[in-house]
């Protein structure tokens, strides 16, 4: 089993008939990932991409046995499909949309405490690339090709540099077990440690590189469950070396507010940690071979 | 998106906080009717602008008449005022806030922001109030208190009585602290604010519990439903270019190096500066054209850029995923033709189609220095600096 996914994950698109659901639903069929259907309310009934629409959640559930979704709804609107998508069991939740309001966001994760631990559905992003395991499946709107299949893992809050990452070491001939999306978002589903927790118990994966950069507290809060409960070695690139202090640069969350939120300060402390520091962009792959190649 | 004191000031006080007698005027002859038509012996000229420390950039005069109030509007009308978090440019006063002095007997910090630890929301407070918080964490942090907002169910009397308390506040007073810790959190709650601040909270001589000075801060995700505070947006507080930028769906920030850059990604972009200042330069900005990098964008990037004097190259780095090189490529060229760059290009394209983008900016009549990696593209920009 892969982290969060894999070739038979049976998946749904929110927002499915929609143009951005449209184009990245038929990316992803493309990919190989098992699109079972999708949801948009009204359009019940009807055929998109030769799969069933259907009103709700709750009916596409039932009647596909999904356990995944990818969100394409609006901003507005994320924050209601994400509980809809708990609330029907779906397991696994991608929410690639940019734009949701903080609030939101709280609101979310409030409402999902509701479930036990078992029941409870992962939310990845918003704001975010989404998730891939090379070779088996797609939840998001990356480009498939550009990752290798193989046995590390990424988990990224940027998009483009999260691919930069994944490009570089496919030229290195390294490949990836599952890359993880976590989006730029100050407030999101799933934080680097929830996600470095689920790679270090993966069996397909040997090591992982965290993607980080400025602003709140997640690096380094990964950082140090590594260090404490860690065997798989952990690689890191911290972006924002430049950015100026109280500025937020482009992801809503990347703003340095606080003591140990800029990238040196959190690169000093994932070293402490343990971490590998990948020491600029261009050399992630280099890095990440160097470190595999103690294994 | 931020929004002056004096807006501030009038939302917090629908919430029920408690702020001293003022008004706005935009000129000295009714700033001297409006000292009047508030009354008082003293008054308090205070520039709207979109920082703080105005106190100590001279944006803040006392004044004992209303001849006074007119004549420092007068002085601060139209100037711009250098704080130390405006940068060297300052900024514009448009605005003027005329507001009734207060006699102060005790100075408090109250503040709430967003805690990404806890997701939630924090109130903060202190009794050292007057200072910026970031001078209380370092020089007093044991008189810091802080309180989580459970956000199901907003802020609780009991939460707004043990900060009041833990403030020293005499019982007396205490409801009234409490209502207006109460009242911030609400605004907060209500409005998808990311920040409330009141620094200080005063009690006066006249033991009155009043807000004298108040920042807040909006979440501009939620403008789409927050139609009111997204009207209280003011532009001239802005920095043009990144205006420019925010009106044309480009993220963009002006920074003080001479190496602009476009870039597809947050993330990217951010990676891209680091790599043009371990190369030895100093990015002119930071500037994401969003994932998808189309045409239309790249266009409005170099205009973007152009209108930057500081700017000696530009850097183009693009990460093409589901859109293709040789998309992005064509692009560049057409942007190209629309728009004179005067100044050396350094371009690297990666990831889909890279070669056949490659091929298409060769065979272009644009003159460019072409780039493989990030490293290999931020040598070549700081090289051309060096010429």
């Amino acid at each position: 089993m892969t982290v969060l996914i894999d070739k038979n994950t049976k998946i749904i698109i929110q927002g499915f008939t929609g143009k951005m659901g449209t184009f990245h639903a038929e990316e992803m069929i493309k990919y190989g990932s098992n699109v079972v259907g999708g949801v948009t309310p009204g359009k019940g009934g009807q055929k998109h991409l030769d799969r069933p629409v259907f009103n709700t959640v709750k009916d596409a559930v039932k009647n596909t046995g999904a356990s995944a979704s990818v969100l394409f709804v609006p901003p507005a609107f994320a924050a209601d499909s994400a509980m809809e998508a708990a609330d029907a069991g779906i397991k696994t939740c991608v929410a690639i949309v940019d734009g949701i309001p903080s609030h939101d966001m709280i609101k979310i994760k409030r409402y999902m405490r509701r479930y036990s631990k078992n029941e409870k559905m992962t939310l990845v992003g918003p704001n975010c690339a989404g998730i891939i395991s090379p070779g088996k499946s797609m939840l998001g709107i990356m480009p498939g090709h550009i990752y290798k299949e193989g046995r590390v893992g990424i988990i990224s809050r940027s998009g483009t540099l999260g691919y930069e990452a994944a490009q570089q070491m496919k030229d290195l001939n390294i490949g990836v077990s599952t890359s993880v999306g976590i989006g730029g978002d100050p407030i999101n589903g799933s934080s680097f440690r929830d996600i470095i927790e689920k790679f270090e118990i993966d069996d397909e994966t040997d090591a992982i590189l965290m993607i980080g950069e400025i602003g709140g507290p997640q690096e380094v809060a990964a950082g140090e469950f590594a260090k404490e409960n860690m065997k798989k070695p952990v690689i890191g690139y911290i972006a924002g070396l430049t950015a100026p202090k109280g500025r937020v640069m482009g992801h809503a969350g990347a703003i340095v507010s606080a003591y140990g939120e800029s990238a040196i300060e959190k690169v000093e402390i994932l070293k402490e940690c343990g971490v590998t520091i990948s020491k600029n962009p261009s050399v992630m792959g280099e890095t990440v071979k160097s470190v595999i190649e103690k294994i | 998106m931020d929004i002056h004191e004096y807006q501030a000031k009038e939302i917090l006080a629908s919430f029920g906080v408690t702020i001293p007698r003022g008004g706005i005027v935009y000129s000295p002859e009714t700033a001297e009717n409006k000292a009047r038509e508030i009354g008082g012996a003293r008054w308090v000229v205070k520039a709207q602008i979109h920082s703080g420390a105005r106190g100590k950039a001279g944006g803040i005069i006392l004044c004992n008449s209303p001849l006074e109030v007119a004549q420092a509007t007068d002085k601060l009308l139209g100037k711009k005022l250098v704080t130390n978090q405006t940068g060297p440019e300052g900024k514009i006063v448009n605005r003027i806030y005329i507001e009734e002095a207060t006699d102060i007997e005790k100075e408090l910090y109250l503040g709430l922001v967003f805690d990404r630890s806890s997701e939630s929301i924090m109130v903060v407070a202190s009794t050292e109030g007057g200072m910026s918080v970031e001078e209380i964490s370092k020089e007093k942090p044991e008189s810091i208190i802080r309180s989580k907002i459970e956000v199901a169910v907003g802020i609780q009397s009991f939460q707004a009585r043990e900060l009041a308390f833990g403030l020293g506040i005499e019982p007396e007073l205490i409801s009234r602290v409490s209502d207006t810790i109460v009242g911030c959190a609400k605004a907060f709650s209500e409005l998808d604010a990311t920040m409330v601040e009141v620094n200080p909270l005063v009690i006066s001589k006249q033991k009155q519990i009043l807000a004298l000075d108040c920042k807040m801060s909006f979440d501009n995700n939620a403008m789409f439903r927050r139609n009111k505070v997204s009207e209280l947006r003011d532009k001239t507080q802005e920095d043009d270019k990144e205006v420019f930028a925010s009106d044309r769906g480009l993220n963009y920030v002006s920074l003080d190096g001479n190496i602009g850059n476009i870039i597809n990604g947050a993330g990217l972009a951010m990676a891209s500066m680091d790599m043009i200042k371990l190369a030895g330069g100093q990015p002119a900005n930071f500037l994401d054209v969003g994932g998808g990098a189309t045409p239309e964008k790249i266009v409005k990037a170099f205009k973007l850029i152009t209108m930057d004097e500081k700017v000696e190259v530009i850097l183009i780095n693009i990460f093409a995923g589901i859109n293709r090189c040789d998309w992005v490529a064509e692009g560049i060229v057409q942007a190209l033709k629309k728009i004179e760059i005067k100044v050396p290009l350094v371009i690297r394209l990666a990831g889909t189609n890279v070669d056949k983008g490659n091929k298409i900016l060769r065979e272009s009549k644009i003159k460019y220095i072409e780039a493989n990696t990030l490293e290999d593209a931020a040598n070549k920009a700081v090289a051309v600096l060096k010429k």
